[in-house]
């Protein structure tokens, strides 16, 4: 009386039928996807010749090269690139900076030193990025200085809302080249005095300072070097130009307020999230390492330095990996504040010469061969530092 | 129990899907009928998608008591007054320079009305097609009027200001390079930062569209001098027609949206009026007049001009928003564009508005 319900129901839930129809269903579902990306697709143009043509627009920032009108859209692109990696280079090395001070001074016993810590991260952290970028801007560094009011120090160092101006040494044509050679050399020597005295100390036990006599050492080669063929470099030294209507600076290195606002607002950012990293994996270990060291007689600079913090490291990095990640994204949001980075040239270049698919397509690459970079050099740190610990 | 409405909502949502994708598919298959082209949507959605800008005084403006007003946002009322009969039954969708294109390949907007310039390119590979020219406008550079800058050649070494995602950036290149004049453009995504910059004297000059400076210049913060701290120079870098564009390969919709503007300009020809159309439709002085407005002449019915809107159309736009010369006159002049003299006066005055006959 009950056998035929039981045995549909027994269909219904048998976990075969179940799993085969499912499957049957989503491969359905796949296929279809891909018919519909497939027939989308093949109307794509995906040539990228317009990218041999010229570029048309200047670029507001340009390192290492000087950039022309004229030259191509490829040129643009790569200094575009070359804009992003900087600010994101800079931007890593800074928030890590940053985020371990905050992070270990969250910890502190001392009140104030804590607290300041902890209104740093609690602020920064809790305000869109977006917000920070453009307050610095804004705020900040749009509210220095004109040009034209020609603030300086000693002619050396200019200060306007056009930027910073500092001195930058230019490396000399006839010289650079063998002083190169010269501390490459100086190494050699530097290395074997540091490793024969390491030796010494630990065979005989007595202190024999092998950083600070491989470190003399070195400076010793170099200063001979020096005496023989002078300075490596020049230094240029900026100056305010005036040409009839406008002011400009000339020489010497120019930092803009826009570089500055995404730098500053990028590693404050970042860094506050850096800091939590730290301060998690430092709470991480067993209170036993810091009372050790106590017990030991260590201060508290050589208990974070020498206890602490390399094995906090370890927890550390998978966290730092994604916040330099973070980062790396984070700076595509230059555009807002007419900083040239790789996604606001390749906008420019969108909407002057359309291919937007493709463009969009190289976009992604490119960010994601920075992310991958970034994430294979954490790879490798993780594994060495995990290495360390099981021998 | 509770894997037996897993199952069955496994099921469903799997077969919701399929629906869609086949939906999807369809939509696909039928993109090129005239029965699924933007007119049809919109009459069945009842309302007109019109991307604008928000930003710009006299061309389309979102103020603060959440108003809009602006030639632009003028000309969406008349193209929702022709298809609907109501100027208002318009959804205005903010387009910034860099997505509009976007937004109308992707059918978010059926018409984008926002300053945009006709260029070869644009028109042939942004996937939209140009109507028609509603105001001709030129990049201009504006400068601080105490900076003694009285032309162009005086901005050697000059950084400039430049709105991203325009031609405004190819056209300051072209321009200063032709002349041999070092700069350094500083582009922006959009004006407020540039503004920001301009007045703190980030930058020496700001270039635009001249219908976007003489908007900034008629809205310049007050505490930054007003508009007689900043001077628009008389040199104009290129030319910018300005006009709607609507999605690539719908010369149905594109034939509507184009004869509103046509009929705006023709009726200012003729002297027809918001005010005065009630009484041209009730008594047409002339056959003309008769066609543009949908009125039957002598006994015969209203011409149907084939555009699959009702016949009536002109009536309604000119009842509910006017003709070009009032909307100029509403949104243009008063941000001290004036109309005499310059392209955009009619041609029967020495510009360039003019309109093909409405037959």
């Amino acid at each position: 009386m009950s056998a035929e319900p039981a045995q549909r129901s027994r269909l219904w839930r048998s976990g075969r039928s179940r799993s085969l129809t499912l499957q049957a269903g989503f491969s359905l579902l796949l296929l279809l996807l891909l018919a519909y990306i497939v027939d989308r697709g093949s109307n794509l143009e995906l040539d990228i010749g317009f990218l041999d043509q010229q570029a048309g627009f200047a670029i507001s920032h340009s390192w290492l090269t000087d950039f022309d009108s004229n030259d191509g859209r490829v040129a643009a692109y790569l200094i575009a690139v070359s804009n992003t990696v900087r600010i994101v280079f800079v931007g890593i090395v800074l928030a890590t900076i940053i985020g371990v001070i905050a992070g270990v001074a969250r910890l502190s016993d001392n009140w104030l030193v804590s607290r300041l810590a902890t209104l740093y991260v609690e602020i920064v952290r809790n305000t869109p990025l977006l917000v920070q970028i453009v307050f610095w801007y804004t705020a900040i560094f749009l509210k220095l200085p004109r040009i034209g009011d020609n603030r300086n120090v000693f002619e050396l160092v200019f200060v306007s809302n056009r930027g910073l101006a500092i001195p930058w040494p230019e490396p000399r044509t006839d010289a650079f080249v063998f002083w190169v050679a010269a501390v490459v050399l100086a190494l050699v020597p530097a290395y074997l005095v540091r490793r024969a005295r390491d030796r010494r100390e630990l065979e005989t036990g007595e202190t024999t300072r092998p950083n600070l006599y491989g470190v003399a050492t070195f400076l010793g080669v170099v200063a001979a070097a020096f005496v023989m063929l002078g300075l490596p470099v020049e230094i240029d030294t900026p100056a305010l130009v005036d040409d009839r209507f406008t002011q400009a600076y000339v020489g010497g290195l120019s930092i803009t307020p826009e570089f500055a606002a995404l730098l500053i607002a990028l590693v404050a950012y970042t860094g506050s999230f850096i800091a939590e990293v730290v301060r998690g994996s430092i709470q991480a270990l067993p209170p036993g390492q810091s009372e050790a060291g106590m017990a030991l007689g260590l201060t508290g600079y050589q208990r974070t330095s020498l206890v602490i913090l390399p094995q906090a490291l370890r927890s550390m990095i998978p966290g730092l990996t994604n916040e330099y990640l973070n980062l790396t994204k984070n700076s595509s949001l230059a555009a807002a504040i007419a900083y040239s980075d790789l996604f606001q040239i390749s906008s420019i270049i969108i909407n002057k010469a359309g291919h937007a698919v493709v463009m969009f397509i190289i976009v992604i690459l490119t960010y994601q061969a920075m992310s991958l970079t970034i994430s294979a050099g954490m790879n490798l740190l993780n594994r060495r530092v995990q290495l360390a610990r099981s021998r | 129990m509770t894997n037996r409405w897993f199952f069955k909502f496994a099921v469903l949502a799997v077969a919701m899907l399929s629906m869609l994708v086949i939906a999807c598919s369809d939509d696909d298959e039928n993109g090129g009928g005239s029965s699924d082209g933007v007119l049809q949507k919109v009459l069945d959605r009842g309302e007109l998608n019109c991307g604008v800008k928000e930003s710009q005084p006299g061309f389309g403006f979102l103020a603060a008591d959440g108003t809009r007003s602006g030639n632009d946002v003028e000309f969406c009322k008349a193209v929702a007054a022709a298809v609907l009969g109501n100027a208002n039954a318009v959804e205005y969708v903010p387009a910034s320079a860099a997505d509009r294109f976007e937004l109308l390949a992707s059918g978010e907007i059926d018409v984008l009305i926002r300053t945009t310039t006709w260029t070869a390119s644009r028109d042939a590979e942004l996937k939209g097609d140009f109507v028609t020219t509603t105001f001709y406008d030129g990049q201009g550079m504006m400068v601080p009027s105490d900076s003694g800058i009285t032309s162009i050649e005086d901005l050697s070494g000059a950084t400039i200001c430049v709105t991203s995602g325009t031609t405004t950036e190819g056209n300051l290149d072209d321009q200063f390079t032709a002349r041999g004049i070092a700069y350094t453009p500083l582009s922006f995504e959009s004006d407020p930062p540039i503004l920001a910059a301009f007045i703190e004297g980030r930058c020496d000059g700001w270039t635009a569209d001249k219908s976007n400076l003489a908007g900034q210049r008629a809205a310049y913060p007050a505490d930054a001098g007003g508009s007689d701290a900043v001077t628009i120079l008389g040199e104009t870098l290129s030319k910018e027609p300005l006009g709607p564009v609507t999605p690539d390969n719908d010369s149905q919709w594109h034939d509507v949206v184009q004869w509103v503007v046509f009929g705006m300009i023709q009726a200012d020809e003729f002297g027809i009026t918001s005010e005065n159309v009630g009484s041209f439709v009730a008594n047409p002085p002339n056959r003309n007049i008769a066609r543009l407005l949908g009125a039957g002449w002598e006994g015969d019915a209203a011409q149907d001009f084939g555009l699959g809107i009702p016949v009536d159309f002109m009536q309604k736009v000119l009842a509910q928003v006017g003709n070009y010369d009032e909307v100029y006159q509403r949104t243009l002049t008063p941000i001290g564009l004036g109309r005499p003299g310059s392209l955009n006066a009619s041609w029967l005055e020495g510009g360039a508005i003019f309109a093909p006959p409405m037959r």
